[in-house]
């Protein structure tokens, strides 16, 4: 069983920063809700506004390392150009996808949408980390300042989702190969 | 006093504000700049700060420069002010919702 170089890094840039974004944005829209709902009138421990602060600031480092890992490690492999005369195009995954019409709207719409929208995620919480940060329990005061921090934060999971699902389906039609390759079961 | 405790008058929604529209700008202009990348040659190649990466990586580091730098200037004017929040976050949200439709492949092929 081997793996190579590069299906580690898409690994970790989509199922490990990305995945796990989306899973700790579906926690935080849920507790945000819990929180500040119209008609939530749960007490809040200062323990509590701490470990939000600090979840939403581990939430931006998630979202920042998935699109930096994506833009700069996994995409340049992804839109690598082929030499002249290269007529098996499977280590050059955009160039596959838009020889087949079945598979190219994959690259035209899905890699075209993913590559810009996803920077909304980073953007947004990075935003609501810093309101949540400065605010704390005085948010609950602010009933626009938190409706707005949370149209944020699950536009954030809605961009963070589109990429997700596309990274996952180009990777699927048009894996990223190449790289080194790591034995990590040698058969005997 | 704790934070759960402090009151508006106290902490003014100036920060909140500019944190906001900042995001609102920096967004949007992210989709701009994507758009512009992809249908003005010359600006896509002037955007090419890291080549492997291509047109990408400029229209994302600027993209974020301006996201900081009206962060930063918004906060400044307004973290010592009451503004008025309904209207700047309404921006803030269409900017937002402008950019998410922009970045949508079909509406920028529109352009």
């Amino acid at each position: 069983m081997e793996i190579s170089t590069r299906a580690i890094w898409t690994l970790i840039h989509g199922m490990g920063f990305g995945g796990l974004y989306l899973l700790a944005c579906s926690w935080i829209i849920v507790e945000l809700w819990r929180r500040y709902a119209p008609d939530a009138g749960i007490p809040v421990t200062e323990r509590e506004e701490r470990f939000l602060k600090i979840y939403l600031n581990a939430m931006a480092v998630l979202a920042w390392l998935s699109v930096l890992t994506g833009a700069y490690i996994v995409y340049p492999w992804y839109r690598a150009l082929a030499p002249a005369g290269t007529a098996n195009l499977a280590g050059f995954p955009q160039l596959l996808l838009k020889s087949n019409p079945a598979t190219s709207a994959w690259h035209s719409i899905g890699m075209e949408w993913k590559e810009h929208v996803a920077w909304l995620a980073p953007i947004s919480i990075t935003m609501a980390a810093g309101v949540a940060s400065k605010y704390g329990g005085a948010l609950k005061h602010y009933r626009q300042l938190r409706n707005a921090v949370l149209c944020f934060v699950v536009v954030s999971f809605l961009a963070a989702g589109i990429a997700c699902f596309f990274g996952a389906e180009i990777d699927d039609h048009a894996p990223v190969k190449g790289g080194s390759i790591i034995h990590v079961v040698n058969e005997r | 006093m704790s934070a759960r405790e402090t009151s508006p008058s106290v902490v003014p929604n100036g920060s909140g504000a500019a944190a906001i529209l900042a995001a609102g700008i920096g967004s949007f202009v992210l989709a701009v700049f994507a758009i512009a990348g992809d249908k003005i040659p010359a600006f896509g190649k002037s955007m090419i700060f890291y080549k492997p990466t291509g047109p990408l990586s400029g229209v994302t580091t600027l993209a974020i420069i301006i996201w900081l730098a009206a962060w930063v200037i918004f906060d400044r004017s307004w973290s010592k002010r009451t503004v008025p929040l309904t209207r700047i976050s309404t921006v803030a949200l269409v900017l937002l919702a402008l950019s998410l439709l922009l970045m949508f492949p079909p509406v920028g092929d529109l352009f």
